[in-house]
């Protein structure tokens, strides 16, 4: 089966600086795949350009088997996205929410209605299905940012950063929805700042000055670099970073 | 040092409650770790403790001043860094240091011994605007003014927040060095890792506080025995370890299940292998902050 | 296309559960309509002017009950000689005089013509124009009863002179009402959103935790804002005078001091709007919609304010450009000096203590 990511030699360069330098890999589908690496690292540039958000410098890439140069507004309607600083309008409802989500991604009627329900269902928020977001807790929100991001059956959705911030049993229930997502054949692109959750990965990568200097699973790169936790790999691979000031 | 008695706070008239009847203190000279996910109340009781919140009910003293009436000599005293690392974004970061040092009526030469060890970091970078600096180098530029006026109490609203694990540890450190010097240090986190390495703890949720204790003291405090259980296809293990009948509680904790139970805890590998996990394994684990935090919300 | 209509559809849900600015969407119009409809025009009506009779004959007489009875005036002063005149006229009691010479009567009775002076005070060309328009057609009018009765055409002539501003030139208006209103806004506008900045940074919060007194915090915003009104006002100042032929008749020391004290009361005004701003884009619409209407509409270079129902007369009180235009006018125009505008001036200085306690009273020591 073709690979749902699928980069050669990928960089952006803004000026003199490289942000992201030469990135070559490939995702699975139905992949868990955790995006690592130090604030600078050159995660954020990465995930940019695979969502179809900015052109690369130069480098070859498809995603969900979209060319990243030519077709991006077919990658962009073929992925979901979120992210931690917003993802949701405050002053809609829960039900509007899904709703405005569902018709940007040019889903008929008749189907946001049913997946309107299916949704409510599932996150146990029928009775919230008029509240404005705003109101809700923290934890409640991020799931339903992340059951609105793939509100449209996308092949890949990628989460920026989605737990921040959240308390550890939410977290842990967000993860149960990624792992349904995978069940079900999305291909989840991750980044995080918990070092436990790249545990959850199927493989991770880690972005260090702008480069990707490790990609496998975690028991892999454990045994590779003689540690027992995936805080002590990423410690190991990060402090001696130099792009530190950036 | 500070102390606060049944402190209660909400917003919006009364409909949005923030803090519901919180009472604390931490000893003069601790590193001390308000523990809790976002919304539940760290912020606001920063801001009642460093009196730019009045408290609906309660009292609060910080250093023996009340936060309400002694708020000038409190404000001349403390340090604060609050979230966000509040710099002024167009000016350098020794315009920055040099600015705050005035306010408070000293310059950076007076308590540089303070700042020396953090601001040598970032002292290659003193032309470069605040603005144009990575999280890590904001978080020890915003430390550094908290500091220069060697304030006897140390305010911390989420340092650490946003920031990567290499520069959290290198925070953390700092702090403990600080700590030497004889000031209060409060500090608040979501991060639960970051709990051990506090004097005391207070895990707080919704408002409200769900433990104060050492950090050893809170894990002792577990009721239960921890099991970690592991095996090669950890997704389905989830799923087996929760059908199996004897499990009380069942949490991903990266490689590993922290699993609790009804009864024995033996019959769960047979179990599991009859299940088709051939190399399941499980040992008995002394409790994390987070297995306390997560038992605690669960009450 | 459905995209479109989603996308639109939640612009709809957006706007209208933004109540603020859902009163201004809808607030705004309405107020315009009724302001502009019905309380704002350009008619002149009930204008103060001084009548100088040195024929006080029968046809001068009836002039005159001609003039007095016509809603366009509203005859303040009988005077006896034209020499109180220029007192009158620079204190601003009257926009235009009319003397009448001894020999009227006579004059038109034997010869059929005679000559009426009309001396209009033009410091706001359009409303000098439109009343000496008014009064020729006044005169007109009694030149064709005159000649109806006489039997032979009758011909009154005004000999109009248009005071502190014989070429009719729009700047002498213009420049002291575009000096209250930029001053006005530059003040209020970057005050209000200098010290809400602070706030929205969060830098708001470490200079309260902080012995940095409040009232410093205060000062040290509005003295930048303060030098730049003095530098603005010294460049519109420089380029009326080179480009515009309109120099500064009276004292600049005076007109700069009474400048100062306007600044001084707009960046109050500032101040008081940050209070409740919680971010900058509110404090720019405050500034904005709080201050630009009102100070357009009543400084009185617009519209004058004579003009207006009672209501509107008694709010451009309030209004502090207003005064600050008629000292503009007095000192820069007519080139009077300090006996002609104390009043203003303490009525400014009154505002500024006020606004000031006011606004330091409220400035929030704390978050909420």
């Amino acid at each position: 089966m073709a690979p749902v990511i699928s980069t050669n030699q990928l960089t952006k360069r803004f000026g003199q600086f490289i942000a992201a330098n030469a990135l070559t890999f490939e995702v699975d589908k139905g992949e868990i795949f955790g995006f690592l690496g130090a604030n600078g690292a050159g995660k954020t540039t990465a995930m940019r350009m695979l969502c179809g958000l900015s052109t690369p410098s130069s480098g070859k890439a498809t995603v969900a088997g979209f060319d990243i140069y030519t077709q991006t507004e077919k990658i962009k309607q073929n992925i979901g996205y979120m992210s931690q600083k917003f993802s949701l309008y405050d002053d809609l409802t829960v039900a509007e929410n899904i709703r405005f989500y569902a018709g940007i991604y040019g889903m008929s009627t008749p189907a946001i209605k049913t997946k309107t329900n299916q949704l409510l269902q599932e996150l146990q928020l029928e009775k919230e299905a008029k509240t404005l977001v705003k109101a809700l807790p923290l934890g409640w929100k991020q799931k339903l940012a992340f059951s609105v991001a793939i509100v449209h059956d996308p092949d890949i959705v990628f989460l920026d950063e989605p737990t921040g911030g959240v308390d550890p049993v939410t977290r842990r229930q967000f993860w149960d929805l990624i792992y349904a997502a995978s069940d079900k054949g999305v291909t989840v692109f991750v980044t995080t700042h918990y070092m436990d959750e790249a545990e959850y990965c199927n493989r991770v990568s880690i972005m260090v000055d702008g480069v990707i200097a490790a990609l496998d699973s975690p028991a892999n790169l454990k045994q590779q670099f003689n540690a027992t936790t995936m805080e002590d790999v990423f410690y190991e691979l990060a402090r001696n970073a130099k792009r530190k000031a950036d | 040092m500070i102390n606060l008695t049944s402190i209660k706070k909400s917003y919006n008239k009364g409909q949005i409650p923030a803090v519901t009847g919180i009472s604390l203190s931490v000893e003069r000279g601790e590193l001390f770790g308000l523990i809790g996910p976002d919304g539940a109340g760290k912020t606001t009781l920063f801001r009642i403790l460093t009196t730019l919140l009045i408290p609906d009910e309660g009292t609060a003293t910080v250093d023996g001043l009340d936060v309400v009436k002694d708020y000038a000599k409190i404000r001349s005293r403390v340090g604060y860094m609050p979230g966000r690392f509040s710099l002024y974004q167009d000016l350098t970061i020794e315009e920055n240091l040099n600015f705050f040092a005035t306010v408070f009526g000293t310059t950076i030469k007076e308590n540089y011994h303070l700042i020396e060890e953090i601001y040598k970091q970032i002292e290659p970078f003193k032309d470069r605007r605040a603005g144009k600096l990575s999280g890590g180098m904001k978080q020890k530029l915003a430390l550094c003014c908290a500091l220069i006026h060697k304030p006897t109490v140390l305010f911390l609203d989420e340092p650490t927040t946003g920031v990567d694990v290499v520069s959290r540890k290198e925070f953390w450190d700092m702090l403990q060095r600080l700590k030497q010097e004889g000031i209060t240090i409060l500090v608040s986190t979501p991060y639960m890792d970051e709990a051990n390495r506090c004097d005391r703890i207070a895990l707080i949720q919704k408002g409200s506080i769900l433990s104060v204790d050492t950090p050893k003291g809170i894990v002792d405090a577990f009721p239960q025995d921890l099991f970690a259980v592991r095996s090669a296809k950890t997704h389905q293990l989830l799923r087996d370890v929760r059908d199996f009948p004897g499990t009380d509680t069942c949490f991903a904790f990266g490689e590993s299940l922290h699993v609790t139970f009804k009864g024995d805890p033996r019959p769960l590998i047979p179990w599991l292998k009859q299940k088709g996990q051939a190399d399941a394994t499980m040992e008995k684990i002394t409790p994390g902050i987070e297995d306390c935090f997560i038992h605690l919300l669960k009450n | 296309m459905r995209q479109l209509l989603t996308f639109i559809r939640k612009e709809f849900l957006h706007v209208f559960r933004d109540r603020k600015t859902l009163l201004m969407l809808f607030g705004l119009p309405i107020a315009q309509i009724v302001l502009f409809g019905f309380a704002l025009s350009n008619e002149i009506k009930n204008s103060h002017i001084a009548v100088v009779d040195y024929s006080k004959d029968a046809a001068t007489t009836r002039l005159i009950s001609r003039i007095a009875a016509s809603s366009y005036f509203d005859i303040r002063r009988s005077l006896a000689g034209a020499d109180q005149l220029q007192a009158a006229f620079k204190k601003g009691d009257i926009k235009m005089a009319i003397i009448f010479p001894a020999n009227f009567g006579d004059d038109l009775q034997h010869t059929g013509k005679a000559t009426m002076q009309v001396i209009a005070d033009a410091s706001d060309p359009n409303q000098a124009t439109t009343i000496t328009n008014y009064l020729s057609q006044i005169v007109t009018d009694y030149n064709t009863e005159l000649a109806k009765d006489a039997g032979q055409p009758m011909q009154i002539n005004p000999e109009t002179q248009m005071l502190y501003n014989p070429e009719l030139r729009g700047a002498p208006n213009f420049v002291p009402g575009v000096m209250a209103l930029v001053l006005m806004l530059v003040c209020t506008m970057m005050t209000s959103v200098a010290i809400v900045k602070e706030k929205e940074l969060g830098t708001m919060e470490i200079l309260l935790v902080s012995p940095f007194r409040p009232i410093y915090i205060i000062i040290s915003k509005l003295a930048p804002n303060l030098l730049i009104s003095v530098l603005n006002l010294v460049i519109i100042l420089l380029l009326s005078w080179l480009f515009l032929d309109l120099p500064v008749k009276g004292s600049l020391l005076l007109l700069i001091t009474c400048s100062i004290l306007f600044i001084l009361t707009s960046l109050s005004i500032g101040l008081l709007l940050s209070i409740n701003a919680q971010t900058q884009q509110a404090a720019m619409m405050g500034s904005l919609m709080g201050m630009l209407l009102p100070t357009m509409l009543l400084t009185g270079f617009l519209f004058p304010i004579e003009n207006m129902p009672l209501a509107l007369q008694i709010l451009s009180n309030l209004v502090p450009s207003r005064w600050y235009f008629i000292i503009v006018k007095r000192v820069m125009l007519k080139g009077l000096g300090i006996t002609a505008v104390w009043r203003e001036m303490l009525i400014l200085t009154g505002m500024c203590l006020l606004l000031f306690t006011i606004s330091l009273r409220k400035f929030k020591i704390r978050l909420q």
